[in-house]
């Protein structure tokens, strides 16, 4: 059994809002695991139900060898950062730090200690004793992250913790909890629904949609290896293109193109995706691309286009080009760089 | 800086509505420092007089009563004491019970809160008869707990603080429960401290309901031991108006000026907490 075991796992809400289904998921001591997906997935029900926060309806959850289903959130020894920090605003940061460590009744000097240790970390020590509103948004944060870490709990839970910040502060502070977690080496879950920020962090990563797993792995895995066409489109930035098309006979046919000696023995509607960055420009390619609209990041291109019917079919192009709006380009797919869902059940079938 | 005609409006307004809070107050403190007599030919005074000492000396320390056993000083104690009970167990009490209507999530948490804010129509002049025969079934007539118990429970503050506590957001009890808060220490923790406000506002407004108590404390208590401020204006000085000699209109206002003395303390010492409360926007 590892360290955070979560077995057949199912949340209906009183009002029979299903939001996670038989949810079945193991996290490693000292893992740093991410959910992600979109709005109203269930990544901040499956969180809740971790910390206790919400009753779970069915299934069984084990935090460091023990059965957790029954334990007060107060016993359960998980730390969690808001959305919202919820720092508590009569307190100054000292106390909002220390409460925790009060209530598990620590003697004065070791909580004065701690508490220093952790403002010291997060370089908030300037301000032990303003209270949270005369604290500017990042600085909340990381009052926010320090009041888990005094306590040094089992497990940290972040639900989307950045999302109230501006970009700046978000890819440093992004940048800083992934430093301080591979530092105090604690078990973390984090809840996103920023693809970016879910690859960057993650030891693993668990691609939630409508109250499901669609895929569980590393964030390499999955950027390689999307599973279904939910992930393949919600991994990767900008998102994976993708074509109507029919394959036959390892053949796939789409609008004017065809590949052959696809290694799949499917028949049938299908959906192609191509990512952006696995397209190259050559002479005779396979897909020619009307542009239309170039966005200029300085080291690349994002090269918006037509091609015959399909719209804003995305090509990555190296920065150093210049492609004007009405060019036509030839372009090919990176061997073996595509990948084939199953129309219907969008189930990955090459 | 120049001056707007409508400030200037404003300014009128303002200071009318001063002189009309403060000028009573004035008539009555000047009044009460004049002999008998020139009132009584004279009419009330807007100058002080030159019998304060001797009026207000005469008012806190002469015995009145039927007995003539109880002084003005023993009737502001035993008001401030009543009022004070009343008060704190007021605002403790709906605190805590708007506390469990809104936390504890259990189905009858609403029509109980309903059936509380109901008794907003049943005041205590209209249950009278039935609190007083429970009162002096348990022995409690002639007592303090007989003259606060029957006024301690509170629809208004259990509204107010039903309302403050529905403000509050959820995380904050959440956090509070994963950094090991159990139901007692969220309330004294948190709760009590982010109303602070409103605590001080609300046992300002039961201290001055529990001070101007008349009924209650007028069929409670047959001791004059235990006779509120209220009583003691219309009983103390009636047997002299009514005889040969002069009303004592003077020694009445003193009276009254020294009636006002508890509440005002009570407002003077609590507005620090107003204040605090007002500065510190938090959240
Ligand atoms: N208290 C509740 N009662 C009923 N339904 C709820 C409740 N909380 C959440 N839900 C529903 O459960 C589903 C999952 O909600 P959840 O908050 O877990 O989503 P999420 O993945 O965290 O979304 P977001 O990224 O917007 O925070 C949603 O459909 C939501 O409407
Ligand atoms: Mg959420």
């Amino acid at each position: 059994m590892s360290f955070l075991d979560l077995k057949n796992v199912t949340k209906i809400y009183p009002n029979g809002t299903k939001a996670v289904h038989e949810t079945s998921l193991s996290v490693d001591e000292g893992e740093f695991m991410v959910f992600v997906g979109p709005s109203g997935c269930g990544k901040s029900t499956l969180l809740r139900m971790v910390a206790g926060l919400e009753d779970i309806t069915e299934g069984d959850i084990n935090l460091d060898g023990k059965l957790i289903n029954e334990v007060d959130p107060s016993e359960r020894d998980v730390a969690m950062v808001f959305q919202n920090y919820a720092l508590y605003p009569h307190m100054n940061v000292y106390n909002n730090l220390a409460y925790g460590l009060k209530n598990r009744g620590i003697d004065k000097e070791t909580i004065e200690q701690k508490v220093n240790d952790a403002a010291k970390l997060l370089q908030i020590s300037d301000f032990l004793q303003r209270k949270p509103s005369m604290l500017s948004g990042g600085q909340r944060q990381r009052v926010a992250m320090g009041r888990a870490i005094v306590r040094n709990p089992k497990i940290f839970l972040f639900d989307e913790p950045l999302s109230n910040l501006d970009a700046k502060l978000r890819i440093q502070m992004r940048l800083e909890i992934k430093k301080l977690q591979q530092k105090v080496g604690v078990t973390s879950i984090f809840v996103t629904h920023d693809q970016v920020e879910a690859m960057t962090l993650a030891d693993r990563l668990a691609v939630i949609n409508d109250g499901i797993i669609e895929q569980l792995g590393t964030p390499i895995e999955i950027y390689n290896n999307p599973k279904s066409l939910f992930v393949a489109g919600f991994i990767g930035s900008p998102q994976m293109n993708f074509l109507d098309a029919n394959l036959n006979n390892k053949t796939l046919s789409a609008e004017n193109f065809e590949i052959k000696n696809i290694d799949s023995d499917y028949n049938g509607e299908v959906t192609l995706g191509i990512r952006p960055e696995h397209l190259i420009e050559t002479e005779n390619g396979l897909i020619n691309l009307k542009v239309e609209l170039v966005e200029q990041l300085g080291s690349d291109n994002l090269v918006y286009g037509q091609i015959k019917n399909i719209k804003d079919f995305c090509y990555r192009s190296p920065g150093n080009q210049t492609i004007k709006k009405g060019d036509t380009l030839s372009l090919n797919i990176e061997e073996n760089k595509y990948f084939i869902f199953d129309k219907s059940t969008g189930k990955r079938v090459n | 800086m120049k001056i707007k005609p409508l400030q200037i409006v404003a300014h009128i307004i303002l200071i009318i509505g001063v002189l009309l809070m403060v000028l009573p107050i004035w008539i009555s403190f000047a009044s009460s420092t004049h002999e008998n007599v020139s009132i009584l030919t004279e009419g009330m005074r807007f100058t002080l007089g030159d019998q304060f000492s001797r009026n207000y000396n005469e008012v806190l320390n002469e015995k009145g009563g039927w007995s003539e056993e109880v002084t003005a000083a023993k009737m502001f104690i035993n008001s401030f004491i009543m009022a004070l009970g009343i008060a704190t167990l007021k605002v403790a009490i709906s605190a805590m019970s708007a506390y469990a209507l809104v936390y504890y999530r259990f189905k009858l948490a609403v029509p109980i809160f309903w059936l509380i804010f109901i008794t907003l129509l049943v005041p205590l002049e209209v249950r009278i008869f039935p609190s007083y025969k429970i009162v002096s079934d348990l022995g409690l007539t002639n007592s303090y707990t007989g003259l606060i118990l029957p006024l301690v429970a509170s629809a208004t503050a259990t509204f107010f603080f039903r309302q403050f506590y529905k403000t509050i957001p959820d995380e904050l009890l959440e956090s509070a429960k994963l950094d090991g808060a159990n139901a007692w220490s969220f309330f004294i923790d948190f709760l009590v401290p982010l109303s602070k406000t409103m605590i001080a506002a609300m046992f300002i407004f039961m201290f001055v309901y529990g001070y101007s108590q008349y009924l209650w404390p007028l069929i409670m208590t047959t001791a004059e031991e235990y006779w509120t401020v209220v009583m003691g204006m219309k009983i103390i000085y009636t047997e002299s108006y009514e005889g040969v000699a002069l009303p004592r209109t003077a020694e009445r206002f003193a009276y009254i000026i020294l009636s006002m003395i508890p509440p005002v303390l009570v407002v003077v010492f609590l507005q620090k907490w107003f204040i605090k409360g007002l500065i510190q926007t938090e959240k």
